[in-house]
């Protein structure tokens, strides 16, 4: 399991920029960003290095921050490699809360949400490349 | 602990003497020495000397809050300016500004019944009370001050504001009872909290004696765990004197109303006609011994009724239930009468929603619309969209099952809906063509 940073922003103008200025003043770097918007608020994913740090930052800044546990799994950056690992969770009936990938360097990274504390484990020992936190971001 | 036991416990028929030998008096005073009255009597055709029992009352006619405005500013006073003591004003939001005197014995007589109620939580010349209602021309600050004097115990004058200090000086100076606003009492609990003290452990308080602005008993209970202590809901305009004019019991079972200085009756607010006892109504007080400021049957616009029965405390006073509204506070949204109360009960029954709310009214196209918004509790699992969704849905469905009301509920930041330090904002009315 990683650490995302999570932020509750409402549909103001400016509160994205004010939490991203909020990890910047920290000096604090990112690898990616994801924003899921409903009508009235959104719902803004990170991860950064030092997580703890940042969600601090947040936090005395009065935003509703908290830091979530999700799997990622490494895979190569080729046509395929999201598709199998949809497979063994559709095959072994896990459901996904929601996803998002990135890419850093030479791999991908697939981030899941689920509902299932051991699928790190399970993924790993399915011959999956589970990442550790360091292997993402700088740890606290 | 009673602090005047002759008085809280006297059996009914010597105080019903007591009330009609002042009530006769303050008639007759008040038409002698108040033009308004004098007039208004004269109108509905009634004499000092029609009071021959206390039912007699019932003939004489209302006074209304624009009276008192249009006294503004001395007009209803009763006495010389020589013995007015002290001038307080009702906050005059909305219009001019009422203006209250209080010659000297007015004063003692108040701070008599706010004593009264700190004996009931227990507290006399061994306590420590922190008041924390706004100081000045509100009644709150000065009312709950001169109580605590009466009744001997250390005042600890914080007023509002600073609410890191009042946390830290409640734990430091060992404050056994607090006295402000329920919404500042709940503000005060959780900067405690935040600030990293358990104030239900750590702290000596054990009483709260709060008012001013209404709590729903959801309310109470949150106040009641996060300090550890009993609340005790006082009552009180600055019209009718101040905070102390009513207040519970440590039975919490209705607010005992200080009969030996106020009348109290229950109408109903659209004919005027008495209700029985149990019935809901409008709130009216006489008050009986005020020298400066004395008011024949007042209408106070406060919603509650008198609660039948003798209270096991053993105060002999007739107890009002708690104000389930004001005439005037109540919205009429679509065609619907609601109160802030109905939806505060609603709010509280979501563990997962902050006490904090904002109803914001506006005007779509014809249509009135209601607009809520609530935070989140700190430790509410927010990362999943779904949850937030569905927590939405699920109180806009309490809300529209239990108002009648569609309500658009909107969940917002932390801290967005200003935190109070004294009466609670708690309804924005944007809609056209009501100002």
């Amino acid at each position: 399991m990683i650490s995302q940073l999570t932020v509750f922003l409402e549909n103001e103008e400016g509160r994205l920029a004010s939490a991203v200025r909020t990890i910047a003043d920290a000096n604090i770097n990112m690898q990616a960003l994801f924003l899921a918007d409903t009508s009235d608020f959104g719902i803004l994913r990170i991860f950064c290095d030092t997580p703890q740090k940042a969600c601090d930052a947040l936090t005395e800044s009065g935003f509703r921050a908290r830091l979530i546990d999700v799997v990622c799994v490494r895979v190569d950056n080729k046509p395929g490699e999201l598709a199998n690992l949809m497979d063994y969770l559709n095959d072994n009936n896990i459901n996904v809360e929601y996803a998002h990938c990135f890419i850093s360097g030479d791999y991908a990274f697939d981030v899941l949400k689920v509902n299932d504390a051991s699928l790190d484990v399970k993924l790993a020992a399915a011959g999956f490349d589970v990442c550790k936190p360091e292997d993402v971001y700088v740890t606290d | 602990m009673f602090y005047q036991p002759e008085l809280e416990t006297m059996p009914r028929e010597e105080l019903e003497k007591l009330q009609l030998d002042r009530l006769k008096k303050l008639v007759k005073r008040v038409y002698e020495r108040i033009p308004f009255y004098k007039e208004s009597f004269d109108k509905a055709g009634v004499k000092p000397e029609d009071i021959q029992s206390l039912e007699d009352l019932q003939k004489f006619p209302f006074t209304t809050k624009q009276d008192l405005r249009d006294a503004y500013p001395f007009k209803m006073f009763a006495v010389g300016r020589d013995e007015v003591a002290r001038i307080h004003c009702s906050s005059g939001t909305t219009g001019t500004a009422t203006v209250v005197g209080y010659t000297k014995n007015d004063l003692d007589v108040w701070g008599d019944c706010f004593a009264r109620f700190l004996y009931a939580a227990d507290c006399d010349e061994n306590a420590a009370i922190q008041v924390a209602y706004g100081y000045g021309l509100f009644t709150g600050g000065l009312g709950a001050h001169q109580g605590g004097e009466n009744a001997g115990c250390t005042v600890l004058p914080m007023s509002t504001g600073n609410t890191k200090r009042q946390a830290r000086l409640m734990h430091d100076f060992e404050v056994d009872c607090l006295c402000c606003t329920p919404s500042y009492a709940l503000n005060i609990a959780d900067v405690a909290i935040e600030m990293g003290y358990n104030p239900a452990e750590e702290f000596k308080v054990h009483a709260g004696i709060l008012g001013a602005e209404p709590c729903s008993e959801a309310m109470r209970k949150d106040i009641e765990t996060k300090l550890g202590i009993q609340v005790f809901d006082i009552y009180g305009l600055s019209e009718v004197m101040g905070p102390g004019v009513a207040c519970e019991c440590e039975k919490q079972n209705g607010l005992h109303v200080c009969e030996d200085h106020f009348l109290v009756e229950v109408v109903d607010p659209r004919t005027l006609q008495p209700v029985p006892d149990g019935e809901w109504g409008e709130v009216v007080f006489t008050t009986l011994s005020k020298e400066c400021s004395p008011l024949i049957r007042y209408r106070t616009r406060d919603i509650s009724r008198i609660i039948t029965g003798e209270c096991e405390c053993g105060r002999t006073f007739r107890r009002m239930d708690r104000i389930a509204g004001r005439t005037d506070d109540m919205m009429i949204i679509r065609g619907v009468n609601v109160f802030p109360s109905q939806i505060e009960e609603e709010i509280v029954s979501f563990p997962e929603i902050a006490a904090q709310y904002q109803i914001i009214l506006t005007t779509k196209g014809t249509l009135d619309h209601v607009e809520l918004l609530v935070e989140t509790v700190p430790d509410f699992p927010f990362d999943e969209v779904r949850r937030l969704e569905q927590l939405k849905k699920d109180l806009q469905k309490a809300l529209k099952d239990n108002l009648q009301v569609a309500v658009d509920v909107k969940i917002v930041e932390p801290k967005t809906i200003e935190r109070s330090e004294g009466k609670a904002v708690r309804i924005v009315d944007l809609r056209e063509g009501l100002h």
